[in-house]
């Protein structure tokens, strides 16, 4: 059955359903992705990223409630992820607790998901639950990640915008931020602008960012000044800026043809993350009998090492072709 | 291929504020590897029928301490009918009467549970309120 007139249509059911198919790796979703990949490229992509306890989820919900209260208000959609259990799998997903001014609006909808044990701060799925929503005529889709630290950068390629949220109080956090977030941010935010020690976090992280724009002088070749706001979430304080500051990386990203470059940037992203899944499954599922145990076996007895072993099941396989 | 994974919302409707019992169960259920979603306190039927579409959730577990139940649960029920959402099983925790048992049975609510019960007892039950071929299906 397939469900793309129904999305199309904007059957929220169906679209809920799908993204299930998707996220579970189904052959029916693939197929079904895939027939509505055309109508993909449309939404705004947004990324929000930040430590645990920044405020992802509140300023999320702040901000969407502002945009959605404009004349002529995009559709949204919001997909937000925190982490499996790595012991269980099982996950609790707290991200609607945040959301609720959100319910009740038709232009808007919320999807949950686990990490299902992926490392970069998004699941292994996102980016595909994203051209899903898109290609249903969201116009804007944020993207929530797993509360991250210094490494979780997968949004980076998901997102045409990323928005780097900090927060006063998180003490070396800044330190960390100056070296893995704030690489990939064209936002800087320094949420809960109502606590002391506010305006020091955002004292830092400017001079951070003058820093690195004058080592790299990325800047000015981009033609975008990464802006650092201040915002409170809980009341409001900043949010409108924030939602100008997304506008204006929109249009500097269209303008200067750096949407064109993120998007091929991303796609060659996906394919290559797919095209590595895919062939290790067909590779270890064609090995004879035995022999890939056997190789676990020997790197367990420590008779040789990880990378020599592939290197061997590699040239035993091309020879026998 | 993803080993298949049962989806559950945790919702409070009502006025009550008391979500010890909720997040106890929340935890229970990642513990057996299901994926929770838990929407806080003090939810309308309206916005819990509209998280579970939007979640694509098998299971809604509701906990209701206030006493409403004969009147959210029913209007619950309407809710997902209403939307196409007939196949998500709705399970009741809280404070229930017991002859308010069979009538909530009736209308097709599939589990009630008062206090006392062992969160094993639960883990069990929502295991089961979901067929192999349903999560089958989501294997594609």
């Amino acid at each position: 059955m397939s469900l793309v007139p129904s999305v199309l249509a904007g059957d929220r059911l169906a679209l809920a359903r799908l993204l299930s198919l998707i996220e579970n790796g189904t052959p029916e979703g693939l197929q079904n992705l895939s027939k509505l990949y055309h109508q993909t490229g449309k939404a705004h992509r947004v990324g929000i990223t930040g430590a645990p306890g920044t405020g992802k989820s509140t300023l999320v919900n702040r901000l969407v409630q502002l945009l959605r209260a404009q004349a002529d208000p995009p559709e949204i959609a919001i997909v937000a992820v925190d982490p499996s259990s790595p012991f269980t799998g099982g996950a609790i997903l707290g991200d609607r607790i945040r959301m609720r001014d959100l319910a009740g609006d038709p232009g808007i909808f919320i999807r949950s998901m686990a990490n299902r044990g992926a490392l970069g701060g998004l699941a292994r799925t996102t980016s595909s639950l994203v051209a899903a929503m898109d290609a249903a005529g969201f116009e804007m889709v944020f993207i929530e990640t797993v509360g991250s630290g210094q490494a979780e950068v997968d949004v980076a390629s998901a997102a045409h915008t990323v928005v780097v949220l900090d927060a006063p109080g998180m003490g070396d956090a800044i330190q960390a931020l100056k070296a893995g977030l704030l690489e990939i941010a064209d936002i800087v935010v320094v949420n809960k602008g109502d606590l002391p020690g506010a305006q020091t976090a955002a004292q830092a992280l400017r001079s951070a960012l003058e820093l690195g724009s004058a080592v790299n002088q990325k800047d000015e070749v981009d033609g975008w000044e990464i802006p650092l706001l201040v915002t409170t979430a809980s009341t409001g304080e900043g949010v409108t800026e924030l939602a100008s500051a997304i506008g204006d990386h929109r249009q500097f990203l269209q303008r200067s043809g750096e949407w064109t470059l993120r998007e091929r940037a991303r796609v060659e992203r996906e394919i290559g993350a797919v095209l590595r899944e895919r062939l290790a499954e067909k590779f270890i599922s064609a090995q004879p009998d035995g022999l890939y145990e056997e190789a676990i076996r020997r790197v367990v007895a420590r008779e040789i090492s990880p990378g020599a072993v592939v290197e061997e099941l590699i040239d035993r396989a091309s020879e026998e072709r | 291929m993803i080993p298949p994974i049962i989806r559950v919302l945790i919702a409070k409707p009502g006025l009550d504020g008391h979500d010890r019992g909720a997040k106890i169960i929340a935890r229970a259920l990642r513990e057996a590897g299901m994926e929770v979603i838990y929407t806080g306190l003090r939810q309308t039927p309206e916005m819990i029928a509209e998280a579970a579409l939007q979640e694509d959730v098998h299971i809604i577990g509701l906990s209701i301490l206030s006493g409403a139940h004969m009147t959210l649960v029913p209007r619950l029920l309407e809710l997902l009918k209403q939307q196409g959402q007939e196949r998500v099983r709705v399970m009741l925790g809280g404070i229930v009467p017991d002859e308010d048992r069979p009538k909530l049975e009736r209308m097709g609510v599939a589990g009630v549970f008062g206090p006392g019960t062992s969160t094993a007892a639960i883990i069990e039950a929502f295991s089961r309120a979901v067929e192999p071929q349903e999560l089958r299906a989501l294997e594609g």
